[in-house]
């Protein structure tokens, strides 16, 4: 009877730890993976920025705006990578 | 079946001798052919001075392949290497240096193939400028290679240094995780250089007179378009020689790795973008000379914004390891 008490006992502790460990990979896999893209698609608007600064240089500041909007709107995929990591680190 | 430790190491060590090979040959043949095809391009247009752009895309080709030498020697040395104290621990150690080599050749392989393309191509249009553009082509190859030399770097250290009697648990993970962060955080930043190198070739070709402004853009932009590589180092040293209380809790193990794989995926992306960027900068500094300063201040604001995303993935990294 003890031993079989004893057996669940530990089971129970090591589903929490397998689930612990799963949240840890996954919240590096979410914002290592999430990374990837925000940072291809913002050097992407960046390189284009320059090109039409160098095209247009009299409205430097207007396509310094739209750029950095562009890039606010595509970083919005790393900061729910961001979340997502740390709901996993902290809350789950 | 029995298996000694002996066994387990030798496993690990011939294992990523044939990772470290065979990821690194990857970058470095695509960036050669990359050369060669340009090459061709250029002499099918000026066939005159066949000579020169052979010659050129020769000493482009030896530069791009320098990353996958790097490989081989690293695999050499796993194949050959003399365990004289061989533990699980080690054959963790050789693994993780065998990923860091094989990810980390990859980027700086295929980015330094640029440079070398467009220097052949300019020489077809600019023959009188051609030592220039060698000259400018092996600045921006040799700065693409330093993502593989921060790899070859971290999978010397996990090969050689005597990590002591550091507990298995948790510190199998935190190496393989300290190959992987440097290895993949690798793949961006030189591809990422290679993409800003190969713009300074074309625009020196097409217009001499901006050499100047040209070469110091490109430096600027690679500099920047490294960083991320250099998060992945920094994360690796953190993971290879901060000391972890030994602990058999499975999700100790798993948050080391878990913070290599976020660092090292992490910096891909921002590596790339920075040299789009770069890209983009360069190529208009050539055309449009007089906004210089313009086209730098942004592509500096736009690098900073595309490298967020590799600090966040740093940031999870550093929580990973030292909060959870």
């Amino acid at each position: 009877m003890d031993s079989i008490l004893y057996k669940e006992e530990k089971m129970a502790i090591e589903g929490v730890e397998i689930v612990k460990a799963a949240a840890f990979i996954g919240a590096g896999l979410a914002m290592g993976l999430g990374a990837i893209g925000p940072g291809v698609g913002e050097g992407m608007v960046a390189a284009k920025a320059c090109e039409a600064i160098g095209r247009n240089p009299k409205e430097a500041g207007l396509l310094t705006r739209t750029m950095l909007v562009g890039q606010a709107v595509s970083e919005s995929t790393g900061i729910y990578s961001l979340v997502i990591a740390l709901l996993l680190l902290f809350v789950v | 079946m029995n298996v000694d430790v002996q066994t387990v190491v030798e496993v690990a060590a011939y294992v990523g001798g044939g990772l470290a090979m065979g990821f690194g040959a990857v970058g470095a043949a695509i960036g050669e052919g990359y050369t060669a095809a340009r090459a061709n391009l250029a002499i099918s247009r000026n066939p005159d001075i066949s000579g020169d752009i052979f010659k050129n895309m020769l000493v482009g080709q030896a530069v791009a392949e320098s990353a996958s030498i790097f490989a081989l020697v690293i695999a050499i040395l796993l194949l050959f290497v003399d365990v004289p104290v061989p533990s699980v621990l080690k054959a963790a150690a050789l693994l993780a240096a065998g990923l860091s080599m094989g990810f980390g050749a990859i980027g700086s392989g295929v980015g330094s193939g640029y440079p070398g393309g467009e220097a052949c191509f300019g020489i077809a249009k600019q023959p009188q400028i051609a030592s220039q553009l060698t000259t400018n082509m092996l600045i921006g190859s040799a700065v693409c290679q330093t993502p593989a030399i921060f790899s070859m770097v971290v999978a010397l250290m996990l090969m050689f240094i005597d990590f002591g009697a550091a507990p298995l648990q948790p510190t199998w993970a935190a190496y393989l995780g300290a190959g992987l962060s440097m290895g993949l955080a690798a793949i961006g930043s030189g591809y990422g250089g290679g993409l800003a190198a190969g713009a300074s070739c074309e625009g020196i070709s097409r217009q001499p007179k901006t050499a100047a402004s040209v070469t110091t853009i490109m430096l600027v932009g690679q500099a920047v378009s490294q960083t991320p590589s250099i998060f992945g180092l920094l994360v690796s040293f953190i993971l290879m020689f901060k000391s972890f209380p030994e602990s058999t809790a499975l999700s100790a193990a798993m948050a080391l790795l878990a913070a290599g794989i976020c660092m090292g995926f992490g910096g891909i992306g921002p590596g790339i973008g920075n040299g789009m960027a770069a890209e983009g900068a360069v190529r208009w500094v050539a055309r449009n000379v007089e906004h210089a300063g313009d086209l730098m201040r942004i592509m500096l604001v736009g690098q900073a914004v595309s490298q967020s995303t590799a600090i966040y993935a740093m940031v999870v990294s550093l929580v990973l390891i030292f909060v959870v």
